[in-house]
């Protein structure tokens, strides 16, 4: 049976981290812990005192789904840099890949595919710590793994894009400090993008970052609005594709030239 | 199959306005060890990426198995084997696990790839470490394993970019041992190389490169027999000769001289009678060096350069 050749390369990310396997998984549910422990339940206390809701959520309801998506960015953010450059120029075994059936495109959709199911099953392990700490109201829940998924695949798509074109880190610290650190206190992450300032609020909507948490916390919180649904998941699904339009192109010039 | 396995009629490779393969033309039979010799920066590795369908053409023709590069990419991919200049394993997974997902890359099924790599590491001699990650690996060792990955999909056509520069002597040997029998079990090899030794060794036929272009075309035999005397005559030149001066003064000895910096090289056809008369015409009879012509003469006889420079 043949397969479309995009998955052979999922194949090959799925055997390394199935090697790596035991290390990870204590962190991936030790992780959402600490974080819900901390925001959660410590800040979140503080926030009962004060003002008793957030957005009409317990700030512990309110924080989940943004710290899960926020996670999922950071990883994908992390694998999209340093192993994409890595793997092109250090070990050069992007290069051993396209001498093979897989072309440059599938190689690059193949990554930005396993980055988003590697996310998914981190989030996965979010909800399930989230929902023993009853920060899961409601059944939709669930569905804060795709949002996690699609918003991964996102910030995937578009940094590796970018890194495949590169010749040294030297900007990934910065993307990291100046890109994803803005982004993951700012996106309605940890609180409500209604508490920014008046002028600054409608750049929240360029934040990938605030579409999946949205996403998410409508799936959490079961309070949604499907137009709202539906322009969250066109944002995230039009960043994936411009990613994809560059990633596609880059890796073909970088990897087939 | 009918016809060549590998075709080019005026192929050309441009890098912006930087042309590294301009107009070349060959062929390749099946079942051939075919060889492009050349320095660094000839033009081999360009052409070799073509081949491999890793490269578009800039123009020209270029036919693989029959097929078109330009469209059938994929297809002619899954038909050959390829080992890069520079080695790219997979350095997160072990030597095992670096088949195994190299033959899926290829679609094969598991069974098939566990049977083939068994055969494979056996076949360059690593079974013993088939648990062991790639980094720790030798030079050599790490050759061979990229020669077994290429194999994984049983190739009807192999591609090896310098497949021996790096690597020890030893390493060398065991190397051309192996590609050696590659070549009696019948599969076709298609080799870079800048050393001549390599390409006599292995080469049933090739093509020398210089500057883009081909410079010559043959079996290493009739090469030397086209390009140059039966044999050479070396004279090692004191460190204070004047390369220039020792030239003029040996031209009358040979039907051909050519000077390099430490020595000089006349060539004739009866090397011992040569050799005398150099000797009795006051050249230090330890210095001069009688051998038999080789492919690096018909280099410097048609570049006027040498091969590893």
């Amino acid at each position: 049976m043949s397969t479309p050749t995009l998955f052979r390369v999922v194949e090959r990310e799925a055997l390394v981290y199935a090697r790596l396997w035991r290390g990870l998984a204590f962190s991936t549910f030790v992780q959402p812990a600490l974080y819900l422990a901390a925001m959660g339940v410590g800040l979140g206390g503080l926030v009962r005192a004060h003002s008793g809701a957030v957005d009409g959520l317990t700030y512990l309801d309110f924080v989940a789904p943004g710290l899960l998506v926020a996670s999922a960015m950071q990883l994908a953010a992390g694998e999209s840099m340093w192993p994409v450059l890595g793997m092109a120029k250090w070990s050069k075994q992007f290069h051993g890949v396209v001498a093979t059936p897989i072309g440059p495109g599938d190689l690059f959709g193949g990554y930005v595919l396993w980055t988003a199911i590697r996310s998914m099953l981190g989030a996965a392990a979010f909800v399930i710590v989230a929902a023993l700490l009853g920060a899961i109201p409601s059944m939709w829940g669930v569905l804060a793994i795709p949002a996690a998924g699609l918003c991964s695949a996102a910030f995937c798509a578009l940094i590796t894009a970018y890194s495949i074109r590169v010749d040294s880190d030297l900007s990934f610290p910065l993307i990291m400090r100046l890109g994803v650190l803005p982004l993951f206190l700012f996106s309605g992450t940890f609180f409500p993008i209604s508490q920014l300032p008046h002028g600054l609020r409608p750049l929240a909507a360029f934040s990938p970052l605030w579409h999946g948490v949205e996403l998410a916390r409508a799936a959490t919180t079961g309070r949604f609005d499907a137009a709202a649904i539906a322009a969250h998941i066109a944002v995230l699904v039009g960043c994936t594709a411009v990613g994809a339009f560059f990633g596609v192109r880059n890796f073909s010039r970088r990897l087939s030239s | 199959m009918t016809g060549p396995m590998i075709e080019a009629r005026a192929l050309v490779k441009r890098f912006g306005s930087f042309v590294a393969v301009d107009g070349i033309d060959f062929e390749i039979a099946p079942g051939e060890a075919f060889g492009f010799l050349g320095p660094n920066g000839a033009g081999k590795t360009s052409t070799m990426r073509m081949i491999g369908c890793v490269s578009p053409r800039s123009a020209g023709e270029l036919r693989v198995l029959g097929l078109d590069p330009a469209h059938d990419g994929p297809e002619i991919r899954s038909r050959l084997g390829v080992v890069p200049q520079e080695d790219n394993l997979d350095t997160e997974l072990t030597v095992w696990d670096n088949l195994m997902i190299y033959g899926r890359y290829f679609d094969l099924p598991r069974a098939v790839i566990r049977e083939r790599a068994t055969e494979l590491l056996e076949f360059v001699q690593l079974s013993d470490r088939r648990d062991s990650r790639v980094d720790p690996l030798s030079g050599g060792m790490k050759r061979r394993l990229t020669i077994a990955r290429s194999l994984i999909n049983r190739p009807e056509a192999l591609l090896l970019d310098e497949p021996t520069t790096g690597l020890d002597p030893q390493a060398r040997h065991l190397l051309w041992d192996r590609l050696y029998q590659l070549k009696r079990s019948g599969v076709t090899l298609v080799l870079t190389t800048h050393y001549m030794d390599e390409a006599e060794q292995l080469c049933d036929r090739l093509v020398i490169m210089d500057n883009a272009r081909i410079v010559a075309e043959g079996s290493p035999r009739q090469l030397i027999v086209d390009n140059v005397t039966r044999e050479v005559v070396e004279v090692r030149l004191p460190i204070d000769a004047d390369t220039a001066v020792e030239v003029a003064r040996l031209k009358r000895f040979g039907d051909r001289i050519e000077g390099l910096a430490d020595r000089v090289l006349v060539y004739t056809d009866d090397g011992d009678a040569t050799a005398r008369a150099v000797a009795d015409d006051g050249f230090d009879a330890d210095s001069v060096l009688v051998r038999r012509a080789s492919l690096e003469d018909v280099f410097l006889i048609l570049t006027g350069r040498s091969l590893e420079d």
